[in-house]
């Protein structure tokens, strides 16, 4: 799993006025047309081990306790031992509370432990709790950090508080990852969207994420769209390749391809791999195994011959 | 903004598989007569030629060439029709019979989709999702029009002319043919129909269907054969309509033969349509309105989006993510579901892209293509640009038909205007900017017939389309469109 | 000379009854002072650039000397129709309307003038008031159409996409008219207001046989704000200026209402040159309600339909 390419210094607080306008119907058709696509056979096999590389096996519920954890992490291991030669998922991602357990669970496999913090979801609290937040996090053993974005002031239009609060905790991450939550349910308009992702990259994330899962709608395919597009345009003007996790929505192995569609024929060889893109999901996995086994077998599954976790 | 060197590869290790449309529910005959009088007769000379798929260069059936005798034969059984049967047949009746055909057409679609690309080239994502629904949607928007004329033109009282004649082109088959058969018999008049020589098929299967609905003989008549035939059919006397849509060259022809005569006649002829993007348009959906103005079927389309003219101070970030959006567009094989860019539709019409190629570097314009691989078989062109080209290259003002993009750069509004409308042609434009009131100078500034704002080649049975100056006379499609086929009393 | 110098006051004799020459038979004879007939192109009144006139004989017997235009006035007319064809087709309707109502408001100030120019050029009195009286309620007809024509033929299309879709007219451009042999002014008024009225400017030839009602026309236009090059008026002969009419590249339009089978021939075969709209008027009674319709504006007036998206 390569890493993303790690920013020594963030380019700095953007040109708001040269973000470029984003059309919700014009995203929508050119999403049509990518859902267009045909996947079979070799490709679609190729597709489904892919998408299984990139997810973030999930589970942020107030009901999480370490037995919880533990189970997941199994799963992560063993995704389903019928199938030999699978592909690992990416990471297991959790509350700051259990990331201990995580990372004692995923010790000695390169499955990486995936924090959510910063008052998650809604983000409601100061910067001082959110810093310490992300602190528990790293120092518990995250490799990952999963941040979400204060929505009150980016629509109140302070778009410097939402900026500085990403510098502030990307600099609290230290070597783990930040990975930047939109929460575009929220956000309203695509332009909002694109707006947000060009200050989340600008401050230093290493990916860029629609949303917590806590509200609908979650991960959908022209806020995905939009947010690579801007990774794409920042690509090309700062040379830094930034991450894209569309989380919340996706259960389908169907739709995970054709998010993969997307990214291909948006932004190419250099993130078709989990140190570029992830799923943030809990129960695409084993639709997406079952689609293996379905087109190693030709027959159609049942979810009762696959472990739940 | 500053372009790095960054550059994004979609030469990608996960490749789509070939995902061909399935065939073999599809009936082609070896052989197609003429379809006179609600019947399938042989042509009076005998004489049939191939129409060939223009992505394997096979060939796909044989057709009749029609000459004078079928001629006569078609308009006269169109013209009894009209007396005996279709003008006095009570009007809510009459559109009983398109409702019909237009449930037919959308219970077979999916066979007249893989036709139409057998027989034209074009992807059959297109003629799957856009040329079948559409033809389908005509007839049931024109059907709905049958018993409902006295409210379309207030004041007057709408009577049917009587025997129109249509001569459809190559590049729409199907859907040229709805719209043209569509208005005229909501309106009461009788059809003869002659589709363009390489593309017949879908014509002729058709008129298995008007049998098929029991639309009464003669009411509509298909004449296959080449540019006489439709002379032919032209000048006939029993005709009292015309509707053509091909180029302008042949367009100026039939104007000049009807000359004398009371026929009436519509003319949807060419284009070189262009595509303003601002500074301040939504990019990423401007590029995509750029791919789908220019690319869309092959380039084979009338109302392309043929002359980019891009704003200076975007040209260089617009081209860049043309070329990255370009390098993911599939030519080949048209039955592939992953196709973009199909067969072109014929060898001669490659010919003429061709020349267009060559005579764009002759002129000094830079030449930039694709690396997409090309089958062996048939007839291909890779999606092209030109840079470097001004106002007075024929590349710029000269209709191509091809999937060849002719690209300037603009500094005011008024520069724009002033290129985009520096052409004898008027049949469509595109705009894309994120102000309003700009959206609404430009696109009341161009000179055209179909303008789209923020989007490109947008296609409705509702919606008239049809040029201004030499792009054409009347409009096809809306309550426009009933116009051309009815006296006004 | 002496033969033109009588016209306007035998005329004004006719018409009034007791006019200036009834006084005048009385008082020492004066002697009228004539009128010059010229062209009407971009808001002036030149003579023809070709120099040749054609004798016009009055009723009264007396001869008038018209211009008989060239093609070269054609080719300037028409330049001067392009060159006010932008501003007068985005002049607002309102503004249109408002001029057209000077029109007939110009045309009912001087209706005795016409009457007798109508007179002069054969037409009976009582039919000249008619037509008179026709001509102005035909301007005051179309002044009301101004704003209310695009209302009547525009549409929004109800498109199956999240598309707002709007199809509205606007005007062909330079329209090049060739006046009906008869009635002379009304049938000049009842061409020239559906195409000026919709937005179009444009190159009018006057009736040969009505000169004379035809020219002072101009002046009245010319007197009520219409800017110049809208309309242009030019006499001469249809017979060899129908080839240059129907041949122009720079004329979108083209109306006749004579009806020669081979004159119509003429003109459709030339106007394919650069697809111009042909519209024939044959046989339209222009003194019966049938000479005037919304549907005589939409003749030269072009379709245009405009796509946009619907969202955020």
């Amino acid at each position: 799993m390569t890493a993303p390419a790690a920013a020594a210094v963030a380019p700095g607080f953007p040109d708001l006025d040269r973000i470029p306008r984003v059309d919700q119907v014009g995203v929508e058709e050119r999403v049509a047309r990518l859902c267009a696509r045909s996947i079979k056979k070799d490709s679609k096999v190729a597709a489904l081990q892919l998408a299984l590389s990139m997810i973030d096996l999930t589970t942020l519920e107030g009901q999480d306790t370490p037995g919880k954890v533990r189970q997941l992490c199994q799963k992560a291991m063993h995704l389903h031992s019928a199938l030999p030669d699978l592909p690992r998922v990416a990471a297991v991602c959790v509350y700051p509370s259990m990331v201990q357990v995580a990372r004692q669970s995923l010790a000695g496999t390169a499955i990486r432990v995936c924090s959510v913090a910063t008052a998650f979801p809604s983000g409601q609290t100061s910067l001082d709790i959110k810093l310490k937040d992300v602190c528990l996090a790293v120092d518990s053993g995250a490799d990952e950090v999963d941040m979400v974005i204060s929505r009150g002031a980016f629509l109140r239009g302070d778009h410097a508080y939402v900026f500085d609060e990403i510098s502030a905790i990307k600099e609290a991450c230290g070597a783990a990852h930040l990975k930047v939550i939109l929460e575009t349910g929220e956000l309203g308009t695509l332009d909002r969207v694109r707006r947000a992702s060009v200050l989340a990259m600008h401050a230093g994330a290493d990916f860029i994420k629609t949303s917590t899962g806590k509200i609908q709608p979650a991960a959908t395919m022209p806020v995905t769209l939009v947010m690579l597009q801007a990774i794409r345009d920042f690509y090309h003007a700062t040379d830094r390749r930034v991450g894209m996790k569309p989380a919340g929505g996706i259960s389908k192995a169907k739709q995970a391809i054709q998010y993969l569609v997307m990214l291909r024929e948006t932004l190419g060889q250099a993130w078709l791999t989990p140190g570029l893109f992830r799923f943030g999901a809990s129960s695409l996995a084993n639709d997406v195994l079952m689609q293996i086994e379905k087109q190693l077998t030709g027959a159609y599954q049942s979810a009762d011959y696959f472990s739940k976790d | 903004m500053d372009r790095s060197p960054s550059k994004l590869s979609f030469q990608t290790d996960w490749q789509y598989a070939p995902a061909p449309e399935s065939i073999d529910h599809v009936r082609v005959n070896e052989r197609y007569d003429l379809f006179i009088d609600g019947e399938f007769v042989a042509p009076a000379a005998g004489g049939y030629f191939d129409t060939i798929n223009p992505a394997s260069e096979k060939v796909l059936a044989r057709v009749a060439q029609a000459d004078a005798t079928d001629v006569e034969r078609a308009v006269q059984a169109a013209s009894r029709a009209y007396q005996d049967v279709w003008s006095g047949m009570k009007p809510a009746e009459r559109g009983k019979y398109i409702y019909r055909i237009a449930r037919a057409l959308q219970e077979r679609a999916r066979e007249f989709a893989v036709i139409e690309s057998l027989d034209g080239g074009k992807p059959i994502r297109e003629s799957r999702d856009i040329d079948i629904p559409l033809s389908s949607a005509h007839f049931f928007y024109y059907a709905g029009w049958a018993d409902k004329l006295e409210y379309a033109f207030p004041g007057r009282r709408a009577k049917p002319l009587g025997v129109a004649a249509q001569i459809v082109p190559w590049n729409f088959p199907l859907l040229m043919a709805a719209w043209k058969i569509a208005p005229a018999l909501a309106c009461g008049n009788t059809v003869v129909l002659k589709p363009a020589e390489t593309t017949p098929l879908t014509a002729l299967k058709l008129a298995e269907l008007m049998q098929d609905v029991g639309l009464p003989p003669g009411v509509v008549n298909i004449l296959t054969g080449a540019g006489a035939t439709g002379a032919a059919l032209v000048a006939h006397p029993g005709i009292a309509k015309v509707a053509f849509t091909g180029s302008t060259e042949v367009g100026r022809l039939i104007q000049k033969s009807l000359a004398g005569t009371d026929k009436r006649y519509t003319l949807e002829l060419g284009g070189k349509a262009a595509n303003i993007i601002f500074a301040d348009a939504a990019i990423d959906q401007a590029v995509e309105g750029i791919i789908n103005g220019i690319f869309f079927n092959q380039g084979h389309v009338c109302c392309a989006g043929s002359r980019l003219l891009v704003q200076e101070s975007v040209a260089d970030e617009v081209i860049s993510k043309l070329k990255d959006r370009m390098e993911t567009l599939i030519v080949g094989d048209p039955l592939d579901k992953n196709t973009d860019i199909g067969a072109i539709n014929s060898a001669q019409q490659l010919a003429t892209i061709e020349s267009y190629l060559a005579m764009g570097r002759a002129e000094g314009a830079q030449l930039y293509q694709t690396s997409a691989s090309l089958p062996e078989q048939g007839y291909w062109c890779r999606p092209t640009l030109f840079t470097g080209v001004s106002q007075s290259n024929r590349v710029v003002q000269e209709e191509i038909f091809g999937p060849v993009l002719a690209i300037q750069t603009f500094r005011t509004a008024a520069e724009a205007l002033d290129k985009a409308n520096n052409t004898p042609y008027g049949l469509s434009g595109g705009v894309w900017t994120d102000k309003g009131a700009k959206i609404f100078k430009l696109t009341q500034g161009i000179r055209a017939g179909v303008i789209w704002a923020n989007t490109f080649n947008k296609f409705d049975p509702t919606a008239p389309f049809g040029g201004y100056k030499e792009s054409g006379v009347g409009r096809e499609g809306g309550l426009h469109g009933l116009t051309p086929y009815v006296e006004l009393g | 000379m002496a033969d033109v110098a009588k016209r306007d006051l035998r005329a004004a004799t006719e018409s009034d009854g007791d006019g200036i020459a009834a006084r005048g038979e009385g008082a020492a004879r004066r002697l009228p002072v004539a009128k010059t007939y010229k062209l009407y192109i971009g808001g002036q009144f030149p003579r023809t650039e070709s120099g040749r006139y054609y004798a016009f004989q009055l009723t009264d017997g007396t001869l008038a000397n018209i211009c008989r235009a060239s093609r070269k006035d054609f080719r300037e007319a028409v330049a001067a129709a392009r060159a006010a064809w932008g501003g007068w087709a985005g002049a607002s309707p309102y503004l249109r309307g408002q001029i057209f109502y000077r029109i007939a408001e110009m045309l009912e100030g001087r209706s005795a003038q016409f009457v007798a120019e109508l007179m002069s050029e054969g037409v009976t009195k009582r039919r000249a008031q008619t037509e008179v009286a026709a001509s102005i309620d035909r301007l005051v007809y179309y002044a009301g159409w101004a704003d209310k024509y695009q209302q009547v033929f525009s549409a929004v299309n109800p498109v199956n996409s999240s598309h707002f879709n709007f199809s509205m007219l606007e005007p062909t451009g330079v329209v090049a008219v060739i006046a009906p042999a008869a009635p002379g002014l009304l049938g000049l008024v009842s061409n020239l207001a559906p195409a000026m009225v919709g937005g179009n400017t444009g190159v009018l030839l006057a009736a040969r046989a009505h000169p004379l009602s035809s020219m002072s026309f101009a002046e009245v236009l010319h007197s009520a704000d219409v800017p110049a090059g809208v309309v242009n008026v030019l006499t001469g002969f249809a017979d060899e200026l129908t080839e240059h009419f129907a041949s122009h590249m720079d004329v979108n339009a083209i109306v006749y209402c004579d009806g020669d089978a081979d004159r119509a021939r003429q003109v459709q075969t030339l106007a394919a040159n650069n697809i111009k709209r042909v519209i024939s008027r044959v046989g339209v009674a222009w003194n019966r309600s049938g000479g005037q319709s919304p549907y005589l504006i939409a003749d030269t007036q072009e379709t245009k339909t405009t796509w946009h998206p619907i969202g955020w």
